[in-house]
């Protein structure tokens, strides 16, 4: 995404970063800093630190939408999908309530109760963020089909209001779903620079529910984290390529409405503010790809694998030409490339948000096991990830070194205000 | 098995070794144990009710046992299989008394590998020979010494200081119990008799629920309701796996089954464990 990196490297070179300057303070003493700022220029440094830093490392959970889907992508994810347990509207509401007020506090790096004087009682939160920085934590709830209509059954009197497009997903070619991966009647996906933070906020909103939902299946997924990307560099795969080069701007309001945030008219208005989460849990052969040739493995990504560019191009941010052959009348962009295959016409586009996930070893091959858990957001499935996803499935050279395991799709709610809470406008 | 022991023994002394660092936390000390002095008092019919319950348990343990390793001296495989499960449900049932024993619990339900194999006696020692060795040949000593232990264990329990906290504790530690060995099949590894094991510790779990419940009633009548419901939804579970004897083999249930199993329990339990509320003064 930056072009000139060279220019910020020589930025930060010569600046001494605030960071540094309260490493020195406390392994060194303040002897040298007051020789250069004065102790008054200690103080100031050190308190802007503080509040910017905590500031900085705040996503507000309350607003128009939910966080966690246009928030720039944290270091780590954890996705949980559940199984609602309890068969009272009443206990759903009340755990949308109960989670929405513990989001809240957690997301601003708070517990979700105080310690009980009573002893005899276990403590509210389960402890483990204690004094750690709120690691800029969303949490962003979401509701699949099967809570409206599970066995025929409209379960809480939802089913007129589930919305044409929360179906689950067609089956496409060389899927290779497992039952322990698939569905789920909500979802919760938290992300956070830290993973134990991820994981206290993921472990207490199950405590909270438990009796009302039970947890369906995990996954965890990193990407490179910011201290070790310091250039923010498009982050890549475990392909060894970048991929998210091509993303819509979230920072465009516009671009948003039209492929993100359902709109007013789209479907239920329920729904409006809120967004369709596609997550796939992708696994990578790993050692298959390893032994792959190098240009076979850029004709897959259809990209170069040092520079991320189109192939017959130079910079990662340069142009396709799709129309570019070689000297043997090849396109220089294969047509079942992932990359040419994914962008198709143009016309459809997701937001992804995808990490990668590693979940330590295939017990039955003794392989890595490893892959991308894919998270896509959009306003409309059927014209977004279904059809994008029919072109992969069909063609996509990729599919050699891959296997669809998991899968499932979510209605992320609209956001609340301070005092309401997530689902509100579903429920009410 | 262990956090039993931990509860009985040192949650009466806690406030001795933490108690003493600053005025301000004697202050709360104070107050903790006043708490602790009313509710014992308040709490005197319950925890005699649970005494006498405990008893009987374990009174009817020892008849259990009799017969069981009766059976085993006699020769009589197939009743001596028969009887392994029912027997044991009267401790487990008891456990939160039962287990304060620190010397007597491993003599009589240790499993093999916890403790070295030539001090492995009791239940779990003769339940590898009954269905791995297919024996009782061999294992008339090992029935003399359990007997020993379990007669033992009768005349020493009417020592047990039964205090609210031992009640409060036992409930959730019960359920734990059925968390960490019974749901995963680890109990009785070769008789795979665990679902005795699994319906006798939520037996005594309930037992107490039920005790305390008039004073929970008072406090939160909600999470009573709740608590009951989450019990019944257990006992439904379990209900599906019942047989003529008892209960099905540990292996015949499913991954899915085994799932569900477990976590209705830690639906129940997260709830249950909300029980120390009754110690707060209204």
């Amino acid at each position: 995404m930056t072009n000139n990196p060279n220019s910020i490297e020589a930025q930060k070179a010569n600046k001494i970063s605030r960071r540094d300057v309260l490493k020195t303070a406390g392994v060194g003493g303040v002897g040298i800093l007051l020789g250069a700022s004065g102790f008054g220029g200690l103080m100031s440094i050190t308190e802007s630190k503080a509040t910017s830093k905590t500031e900085k490392e705040i996503v507000p959970f309350y607003g128009k939408h939910q966080s966690g889907i246009t928030t720039k992508a944290q270091n780590h994810i954890y996705f949980v999908s559940l199984d609602v347990t309890t068969s009272k509207k009443e206990d759903l509401i009340k755990l949308f309530k109960d989670w929405t007020k513990a989001s809240g506090l957690m997301t601003e790096g708070k517990t979700v109760g105080e310690l009980s004087s009573n002893e005899f009682l276990p403590p509210k939160d389960t402890g483990e963020a204690a004094g750690l920085s709120p690691s800029n934590l969303t949490i962003t709830f979401g509701v699949g089909p099967s809570l409206f209509v599970k066995n025929n059954q409209d379960r809480f009197g939802l089913k007129q209001k589930q919305p044409k497009e929360l179906v689950d997903l067609p089956k496409f070619p060389l899927d290779a779903l497992e039952e322990v991966w698939t569905g789920g009647d909500l979802c919760i996906q938290a992300c956070a620079d830290d993973l134990q933070v991820a994981f206290h906020a993921i472990r207490n909103l199950i405590r909270i529910a438990r009796g009302k939902a039970i947890l369906r299946w995990a996954q965890t997924g990193f990407q490179r984290s910011k201290q070790a990307d310091s250039k923010n560099e498009t982050p890549r795969n475990l392909f060894g390529f970048k991929d998210g080069t091509i993303n819509p701007d979230v920072n465009s309001e516009k671009e948003m409405n039209e492929i993100v945030w359902v709109q007013p008219g789209d479907g239920p208005n329920w729904l409006v503010n809120g967004s369709y989460l596609v997550v796939r849990r992708i696994q990578m052969f790993i050692e298959v790809w390893d032994r792959t040739l190098l240009k076979e493995q850029e004709n897959t990504f259809g990209r170069q694998r040092e520079s991320g560019a189109p192939l017959g191009q130079k910079n990662e941010f340069d142009k396709p030409d799709f129309n570019h052959k070689d000297e043997n009348g090849q396109d220089h962009i294969p047509a079942d490339s992932h990359f040419r295959l994914s962008r198709g016409d143009g016309t459809q586009k997701i937001l992804r948000r995808g990490f990668s996930y590693s979940d330590g070893m295939d017990v039955k091959t003794g392989a890595l096991d490893a892959g991308l858990l894919f998270v896509g957001f959009q306003r409309t499935p059927s014209k977004q990830f279904i059809p994008i996803q029919t072109r992969l499935a069909n063609m996509d050279k990729l599919n050699e070194y891959i296997s669809h395991r998991g899968s499932a799709i979510f209605a992320c709610l609209p956001g609340t205000k301070q005092g309401g809470f997530i689902g509100e406008t579903l429920f009410n | 098995m262990k956090l039993l022991k931990v509860s009985g023994i040192l949650l009466v002394s806690s406030s001795l070794l933490f108690g003493c660092s600053n005025t301000e936390k004697d202050a709360s000390t104070e107050k903790v144990k006043e708490t602790n002095n009313a509710s014992t008092d308040a709490f005197k019919g319950v925890t005699d009710e649970y005494r006498k319950y405990a008893i009987g348990e374990i009174e009817e343990f020892v008849k259990a046992t009799e017969a069981f390793t009766t059976a085993v001296k006699n020769g009589e495989l197939d009743k001596a299989k028969e009887l392994y499960g029912t027997s044991r449900m009267h401790y487990e049932r008891s456990e939160p008394i039962a287990e304060v024993f620190g010397d007597l619990d491993p003599k009589i339900d240790a499993r093999e590998g916890d403790v070295p194999e030539a001090e492995w006696t009791g239940y779990h020692r003769i339940e590898k020979g009954l269905w791995v060795e297919n024996t009782t040949k061999g294992y008339e000593q090992y029935a003399d010494q359990l007997m020993k232990d379990v007669n033992l264990l009768r005349a020493k329990v009417d020592t047990v200081d039964v205090t609210p906290e031992l009640l409060i504790t036992g409930a959730v530690d019960l359920l734990n119990e059925v968390s960490t060995s019974k749901v995963t099949g680890e109990e009785d590894r070769y008789s795979h008799t665990d679902l005795f094991d699994f319906a006798a510790n939520v037996e005594g779990a309930e037992k107490i629920y039920q005790l305390l419940n008039p004073a929970l009633t008072k406090k939160d009548a909600a999470l009573s309701k709740d608590i009951q419901a989450k019990f019944d939804n257990v006992y439904n579970l379990l209900k599906k796996h019942k047989t003529d004897g008892g209960y099905k083999s540990y292996t015949d249930l499913s991954q899915a089954e085994v799932k569900e199993l477990s976590q209705a329990i830690d639906a129940l339990a997260e709830p249950l464990s909300q029980i120390g509320i009754v110690t707060e003064a209204s």
